[in-house]
């Protein structure tokens, strides 16, 4: 893997209800350029939602997120969201494009490539991800975990700072998580900066820098994977590592 | 027997027929397809904009189509185009000079197919996957972008044969203008069919127009079937996404299609 060009990733005491929902109370997250932060916790925790306040597409209530210590609050959001590559745990590929053309895409859209140039980076993007010779087909014709790489690959291109996942491999069949998993390991270590929210405990404590619980729209712990997974201080945490593990 | 044979000139008398032809091909055939499809052409226009009002985060734009939808789908279609017809026909004429009664026909078509066809893509549009907006989003395109080159055209496709149906409709109901009093050159099929029937004394002539109209239609049905068709199964398979066998031993034998 290449090495890319990240920035860190803050977000400080955010705060976003849904009418009297309050689904975060005060979220702080510091994600050092070039490290991965996993992000576990029981459904309904508010980790999804963390992920899309932080590149906006939900606007917090309060608090602020810094992108390379500046806070993007007032930017334009659109823009803001290019610097961020997202990834889905339904995949979300355009099932009306070709697999060459949901990389390319946005290339060709925002970047305002060229075609053949457009093509020859999605191409570039898909060999990396080991899917160059599907560029042709549609997404329909691929297996889950494809899908979820082809996924990977039209984030990357658009070249960004820091990758989120959300439950990327939850849609997967079991014996397709691994080679998603191992995708992701080598962005990990290729020095981009990520936010995963996983209820993969194997990858959170292997491939992460630093772990974050959160459950009932708070961070109950966060740490190294050693200190969350082996020296839980929380009876909240050690039951739900207890329930998953 | 006799009232066999009557009923048989009353509606095939060959020489009654063969003597509308001309003027069917010649005048009511492309007249017709002028009705059905300009109108066609501004109703899907409109439609599209009713729908994407239809579906904004705007309370007055989702009213205004709401109320609009409403009222050109429980109207008869025969009562909007004489209203719209004897309503804004003089004023049109004024304005304009032109006598035709083309022109406001045709806006009264329009009217009543774009509350249909409005229906039509909001529902398409709507049973795209939220998360194909949200992956749009995701990738730095606003809102607009999004909904216009991966909501859209996924919905538009979704629905393109109750879209087709919409406008065998159109071709049917492109009949009514009649009723706004049309010039000889100015008839379309049924008119002329409907003039032969009164000068021959039989129903020949709306036969004959009914021929022409089955011979529109008909095809039109069979090529909503066909995309119905072609929708539900997958496309056909072009040679480029043609599936590797592996993989289509894989998906049978997992029985993994959800």
């Amino acid at each position: 893997m290449s090495q890319f060009s990240s920035g860190s990733l803050e977000a400080k005491a955010i705060h976003l209800a849904f009418g009297s929902n309050k689904v975060l109370r005060g979220i702080d997250l510091n994600v050092p350029a070039g490290t991965t932060a996993s992000v576990i916790g029981p459904s309904g925790s508010g980790k999804s939602t963390l992920l899309r306040v932080m590149n906006r597409l939900i606007e917090p209530d309060q608090g602020d997120i810094l992108l390379d210590g500046k806070s993007v609050l007032k930017d334009n959001p659109d823009e803001l969201r290019r610097r961020i590559g997202m990834v889905f745990q339904q995949f979300n590929l355009f099932p009306h494009m070709t697999v060459g053309d949901n990389v390319a895409f946005a290339l060709r859209k925002l970047r305002k490539l060229p075609k053949d140039q457009a093509r020859d980076e999605a191409l570039e993007q898909l060999d990396l991800v080991g899917l160059k010779h599907k560029a042709d087909v549609r997404p329909a014709t691929l297996s889950g975990g494809q899908q979820q790489r082809v996924a990977i690959a039209r984030a990357l291109a658009m070249k960004p700072e820091v990758m989120f996942f959300d439950e990327a491999t939850s849609a997967l069949d079991p014996e397709l998580v691994k080679g998603v998993l191992a995708l992701m390991a080598d962005l990990a270590k290729g020095g981009m900066t990520m936010v995963v929210v996983t209820h993969e405990m194997g990858f959170s404590r292997n491939v992460s820098d630093t772990v974050t619980f959160m459950d009932g729209g708070v961070v109950v712990e966060s740490g190294a994977p050693g200190q969350i997974f082996d020296d839980p201080r929380t009876d909240r945490l050690q039951r739900f590592l207890s329930d998953v593990l | 027997m006799d009232y066999l044979n009557n009923l048989g000139e009353t509606f095939f008398d060959w020489r009654v027929i063969g003597e509308v032809l001309p003027a069917m091909f010649t005048v009511g055939l492309p007249n017709t397809i002028v009705l059905a499809l300009s109108s066609g052409i501004i109703g899907t226009v409109l439609g599209m904009i009713l729908a994407l009002m239809g579906i904004s985060r705007n309370p007055v734009a989702r009213w205004i189509a709401r109320v609009y939808t409403d009222v050109f789908r429980g109207l008869p279609a025969i009562l909007t185009i004489l209203a719209v017809g004897l309503g804004f026909g003089p004023a049109f004429r004024e304005l304009t000079g032109v006598t035709s009664p083309y022109p406001m026909g045709v806006a009264a078509l329009s009217l009543i197919s774009s509350a249909y066809i409005g229906e039509i893509f909001r529902s398409g549009i709507q049973s795209v996957e939220k998360g194909q907006l949200e992956a749009a989003r995701a990738l730095g395109f606003g809102y607009g972008p999004s909904m216009r080159l991966v909501v859209v055209p996924q919905g538009v496709r979704r629905v393109l044969p109750a879209l087709v149906n919409q406008f065998i409709a159109l071709i049917k109901d492109s009949s009514l203008v009649f009723t706004l009093g049309l010039l000889a050159s100015e008839r379309e099929l049924f008119q002329i069919g409907q003039d032969k029937a009164a000068q021959s004394g039989n129903l020949s002539g709306l036969v004959a127009a009914a021929i022409f109209y089955l011979a529109m239609t008909v095809p039109l049905t069979h090529l909503v079937n066909w995309i119905d068709a072609r929708l539900r199964t997958g496309r056909a398979q072009s040679r480029a996404e043609k599936q590797e066998p592996d993989e289509v031993a894989a998906v049978v034998g997992k029985g993994a299609h959800e």
